[in-house]
């Protein structure tokens, strides 16, 4: 604004003045004030901020002024110009904010709408809960040995110390092929993968073999004549009935929770000496902790090591063998074998893909 | 083996308060696995011992009846009615007296029957809840017996409190399958004093020997024993205590002279046999049978003997099939008053093929193969011929015949730290030696050095490590610490494992369940497949004892399994079902027979390839089947339906999961649909199929229509090359879209492989995005639409660069294929 002092008594130019300063902001905030929604907005937009915009009008015959008059109106200018683009980009954020309200409300959708167009499938319990045990020696440096279901009967007996006329040979009620003398068994234990495993490597041994077995039971709910068993072996120098422990305390915490241990019972395998079964501590069992019956387990006995080549006197071995159905009936509460073996997908869907 | 508490206290001092627990826990800790706990139905009221003294016939009823006066201890007899007819004035019976409730909530009281007042009830074995016998009343005793007094409470008589625990012995504790060991193994595990019934010496019986005895055979029979009995009454019945104890063990009474050899193996552990001594016909020869020799045996089984059996013989031929069973023709019948008792000790081994030959388990059998104790013989005959003198009027008459060829007993070299050495737990010498006597072991030598000499009922113990079980076994297997041993580095699963792992896992993701099914198959599943004759998954393994006759053979294909499973889910109201199995199938061909090598060392090589390549094949598979709607109807709209195309996408998700390239081509094969069947390579080999089954194959197994399956061979897929990473270009890419009409005989992998081809190095990727028939396209030609992403790795293509892949690609698809570019 120029004041009585000023040395210049300049040309007044009509729009630098202040009040057309002041009117063209006024103008420009009533004109988007008034502007009822973005398309109205962006409709008034030019006349009040566009090229021929009164304070862009204005900004141009500044370079008609003195120079000493120039700060003053360039100033006074350039304030209009800043109050009207303010102006407008306070209405444009009322104006995007009530849109936003409005519009992405109406886009709402039910997000509770189930979307299973592609079911997941699953994977046998049977199958999950051997990758898991098998995971748990894994973890520990064992290697996991395999070998075929349809076997030769001398590694399935002979070299297990089970004789022709072992009582424990008949008590394994085998699957005998055709013909009669093709010294052929379907195996009616994992066993045999130990031999195999003895008669490939030299100690130290240690190997985990899960496998499936067969015996003649016909099926039942609580017998399947085609099961599934893990079984381990090592062999190194000086190991004890007390590393055998250990291993399966170990394996029986991971599965069935920190306060699980084993339990032995003596008993009688021609292939272990001594030799034992176990049960396990499942403190998590939902009608309350308790004991389970589990599996067999003791120190190889000599006799195999030898018919396996290995030292008996410069090496000592452990093994131990479970079965996963029988695991899955009292990790899972699975009541009726019937229903492992049957593939009826909604029992399979409950296990999910597990980990 | 079945173990009456009250038999068993006989001979061991059961510390006051023993529970049946406590025993429970005794014999688990010892190896002896308690399978079952037996106890007598609860019976309450007055029941007492009576004495019958007099009986009146009643007539004119339906039934003879008698109405009898019977002293139960009380001033004057009581009147008790009973339909029985088994019994004699002066027998000693079971009374049953008013407010007694028997077993079955049987109350008994006094009431009027048969137009008299009956006080009572005279009891039957069954009324009473231990037996089966209804077929008389129970007879405790007779006239002249006096060890029970009329008025004494019954219970205690009968063993009505009397628990049975039955035990499970392991093949190597034969000597458990008698009170004997039995009594042994609790008076040790129990630290408590016990009797050994064995330990009685046997009468000096003086005279000429009871008969002509030859062992031919002394390597399978190296001790046979045997005395003659006369004056047997015939009648004599067994002592109640017997027949209860006989009955509480599982065996039925048929005869003195019967039970008493049974009792007799039931305490000591050596069976027995009783010949009728008037149908021996000449001297006795234990030899082995000859082809074509036959013998009837007491089950009335006529039997062709094939040479391996160990017989008893006489003039007449066999007599029994030694340690197995007795003759027909020499079995003690009603009138026998002579009797010859054998008790013999056979090799094991033989005793077990007999047995499995002749599928003949007996009681005597089951102790002979698990070992007896040869010096157990002679006691034993002592034993039966004191009860057999006692209950049966007979007497001992010449002398015995022992032949006896048995050498000495070898000792076992023990190193005295050896059971610390297994075990992990320091057993100080004393305590092995201790441990070792204990099991009636001899243990000579001290310090490091011990020479163990088994006892004679102990054939199991052979080898040290026997030993240590024993010291391990009675010190308590709680002893042993938990200690982790210090694993060397493994190295994983191999990528074979890992392979099989991830292929049932993708599957799983992919909306597929695993239905692991039995490998047994029929001709009838192969036949229903379609599966031609000559095909080689015709060519199964058969196994000679199935559980079905119609699904003998093992596997060569999952499908037959797979699909049943499938079925089975149908018929339980599932719709929608997509299944997997990944498994082993089992190759056929004839192979040479598995040798079967010694064991007392490592095979040698030459056998062991031999013994290994016996075994055939067994390829794992990976299978799916699926029916009904792949994704399902919803909200969005209609379900898809299952298709040939999920089955072959399924195979290519096995493929990319195991990391290699398939291709699929046209292929036929059964079960599969011929014009919709893909046949799987990876390279030039085949591994497997896929598509929609035939529909008389559907028909057959009464599947949907338009059901799908795939089959694969894991293990012919080769090992996935490690995977080079690709230059990931960050020029622009130019994206050309492009149809080709091309004929329909034209597989679109061939149009899509000219098209890579022709595209050359600036192809990033290709997409088939729509297949179009109609018109205006020509009959017999269909339109197919790709989109190729085209980039350099160093530069931004030019518009003439990336024409000119474009044309280059059209050419090659035009020149090899006969596309024509659709406008």
């Amino acid at each position: 604004m120029s004041g009585a002092n000023d040395p210049y008594d300049p040309k007044q130019v009509a729009a630098l003045s202040a009040e057309a300063l002041d009117a063209a902001v006024s103008a420009a905030t009533e004109a988007f004030t008034a502007a009822g929604d973005l398309e109205a907005l962006a409709a008034v937009r030019p006349a009040h901020l566009g090229d021929r915009a009164p304070v862009l009008l204005a900004r141009r015959e500044l370079g008609a002024l003195p120079p000493a008059a120039r700060s003053d109106a360039g100033k006074r200018v350039n304030a209009a110009r800043v109050a009207v683009t303010e102006a407008y980009a306070a209405r444009l954020a009322v104006l995007e904010a009530e849109r936003d309200e409005r519009v992405l409300a109406e886009e709402r959708v039910d997000v509770t709408l189930p979307w299973d167009r592609a079911p997941r499938g699953a994977r046998h319990p049977l199958t999950t809960l051997t990758d898991r045990i098998a995971d748990v020696f894994v973890a520990m440096g064992y290697e996991v040995a395999e070998g075929p279901e349809l076997e030769a009967e001398w590694l399935n007996f002979d070299a297990l110390n089970i004789s022709t006329d072992h009582p424990a040979r008949s008590m394994m009620d085998t699957f005998f092929v055709a013909p009669e003398d093709s010294g052929l068994v379907l195996r009616t234990h994992t066993s045999p993968v130990q031999a195999r495993t003895m008669l490939e490597r030299r100690p130290p041994i240690y190997v985990i073999a899960p496998g499936r077995v067969y015996r003649t039971d016909e099926l039942d709910a609580t017998h399947t004549p085609v099961f599934h068993q893990v079984e381990g072996l090592a062999v190194d120098r000086g190991l004890t009935m007390a590393h055998l422990r250990g291993t399966l305390d170990h394996l029986a915490r991971q599965l069935f929770g920190a306060d699980a241990v084993t339990r032995w019972r003596p008993s009688y395998f021609p292939f272990t000496e001594p030799s034992a079964e176990f049960d396990v501590w499942f403190p998590e069992h939902r009608d309350g902790p308790r004991w389970v019956e589990w599996g067999g387990c003791g120190m190889v006995n000599p006799r195999v090591l030898t018919a396996c080549g290995i030292d008996p006197e410069e090496y000592t071995g452990f093994a131990f063998g479970c079965g996963i159905e029988r695991a899955l009936q009292f990790r899972h509460e699975v009541g009726d074998m019937r229903d492992i073996v049957e593939g009826d997908v909604r029992f399979t869907r409950a296990f999910g893909v597990d980990q | 083996m079945r173990v009456p508490i009250g038999w068993l206290a006989e001979h061991v001092d059961l510390p006051a308060g023993t529970t049946v627990e406590d025993l429970d826990t005794a014999f688990v800790r010892l190896g002896l696995e308690v399978e079952e706990i037996h106890r007598t139905p609860q019976t309450t009221g007055p029941l007492v011992v009576g004495r019958v003294l007099a009986i009146e016939e009643l007539t004119g009823f339906k039934k003879p009846i008698r109405f009898c006066q019977v002293d139960v201890g009380e001033g004057a007899p009581r009147g008790i009615v009973c339909g029985a007819r088994n019994f004699a004035v002066g027998d000693l019976i079971v009374a049953a007296l008013p407010g007694a409730v028997l077993p079955g909530d049987f109350a008994i009281a006094a009431r009027t029957t048969y137009d008299h007042v009956s006080d009572g009830m005279i009891c039957s074995v069954r009324e009473l809840g231990i037996g089966e016998d209804h077929a008389g009343i129970l007879v405790l005793g007779h006239a002249d017996d006096d060890d029970l007094a009329p008025g004494t409470p019954a219970a205690g008589v009968l063993g009505l409190d009397d628990v049975v625990i039955e035990l499970n012995v392991t093949p190597d504790r034969g000597y458990c399958l008698a009170m004997r060991g039995i009594a042994r193994e609790i008076g040790t595990g129990l630290a408590v004093d016990w009797r050994d019934p064995g330990a009685l010496t046997p009468p000096a019986w003086s005279g000429p020997p009871a008969w002509q005895v030859e062992i031919a055979d002394p390597a399978r029979c190296d001790r046979f024993s045997m005395i003659a009995m006369e004056g047997l009454d015939p009648t004599a019945p067994s002592p109640w205590w017997m027949r209860r104890r006989l009955a509480q063990s599982g065996i039925r009474s048929i005869s003195l002279a019967v039970d008493v050899t049974n009792y007799v193996m039931l305490e000591l552990g050596q069976p027995m046999h009783a010949f009728d001594r008037d149908a021996v016909r000449g001297p006795i020869v234990v030899r082995r049978a000859k082809p074509g020799e036959r013998l009837t045996t007491l089950d009335g089984a006529d039997r062709a003997l094939d040479g391996d059996e160990l017989l008893i013989t006489d003039d007449s031929g066999p007599i029994g099939l030694a340690g197995v069973m007795g003759g027909a023709s020499t079995e003690i019948g009603d009138g026998t008053t002579a009797v010859l008792l054998e008790a013999a000790h056979w090799e094991p081994t033989g005793i077990a093929r007999t047995v499995r030959r002749h599928k003949l388990p007996s009681e005597a059998a089951k102790r002979f193969e698990r070992g007896t104790d040869p010096e157990m013989t002679v006691v034993a005959l002592a034993r039966a011929a004191a009860l057999l003198a006692q209950y049966g009027g007979a007497r001992v008459v010449g002398g015995p015949v022992d032949p006896d060829t048995r050498g000495p007993r070898p000792a076992i070299a023990l190193d005295a730290g050896r059971p610390s050495r297994i075990s992990g737990v320091d057993y100080p010498p004393s305590q092995v030696i201790e441990a070792l006597t204990a099991i009636g072991a001899s243990v000579d030598g001290g310090g490091a050095q011990l020479q163990v000499t088994p006892p004679s009922w102990r054939p199991d113990l052979t080898d040290p490590a026997d030993l240590v079980e024993e010291v391990v076994r009675l010190a308590g297997y709680d002893d042993i610490p938990s200690v982790l041993p210090n694993v060397p580095p493994g190295r994983g699963l191999t990528e074979r494992q890992r392979r099989r792992r991830s292929i049932g896992r993708a599957l799983a993701e992919a909306g597929y369940v695993e239905a692991p099914a039995y490998p047994f198959v029929g001709t009838a599943a192969l036949d229903a497949l379609g599966i031609p004759e000559d095909d080689v998954r015709r060519q199964v393994v058969v196994v000679r004892n199935p559980l079905s006759e119609e699904e003998p053979a093992l596997r060569t294909t999952l499908l037959p399994g797979l699909l049943a499973t499938l079925a089975r889910n149908l018929s339980r109201g599932q719709r929608d079902v997509a299944v997997f199995e990944h498994g082993s199938v089992f190759a056929g061909d004839r192979r040479t027979p598995a040798p079967v090598p010694g064991v007392d060392g490592r095979p040698d090589d030459e056998t062991l390839a031999a013994l290994l390549g016996a075994v055939p094949a067994q390829p794992w598979h990976v299978a799916v089947a699926l029916t009904g709607s792949r994704e399902p109807r919803g909200w969005w709209g209609p379900g898809r339906p299952a298709s040939w195309a999920d089955a072959v996408q399924a195979a290519r998700i096995v493929a990319a999961t195991a990391g290699v390239e398939l291709t699929v081509r046209a292929g036929e094969l059964a079960p599969w649909h011929p014009g919709r069947c893909a046949e799987l390579l990876v390279g030039d080999r085949v591994v497997g199929h896929a598509g929609e089954l035939h529909p008389r194959v559907l028909a057959a197994l009464d599947l949907p229509a338009r059901t799908c399956a795939m089959e694969l061979d894991v293990d012919a897929l080769p090992p996935a090359p490690i995977p080079v990473g690709p230059h990931v270009s960050t020029f622009p890419p130019v994206l050309v879209d492009l149809a080709l009409v091309v004929p329909d005989e034209v597989p679109a992998a061939e149009v899509e492989a000219a098209l890579r081809d022709g595209a050359g190095e600036l192809l990033e990727s290709l997409r088939l995005f729509d297949v179009y028939t109609g018109p205006p396209v020509p009959a017999g030609s269909r339109s197919l639409a790709y989109a190729l992403t085209l980039r350099a790795p160093d530069r931004t293509l030019t518009g003439e660069e990336a024409n000119a892949a474009r044309d280059a690609a059209i050419a090659v698809a035009v020149e090899r294929t006969g596309a024509v570019l659709r406008a």
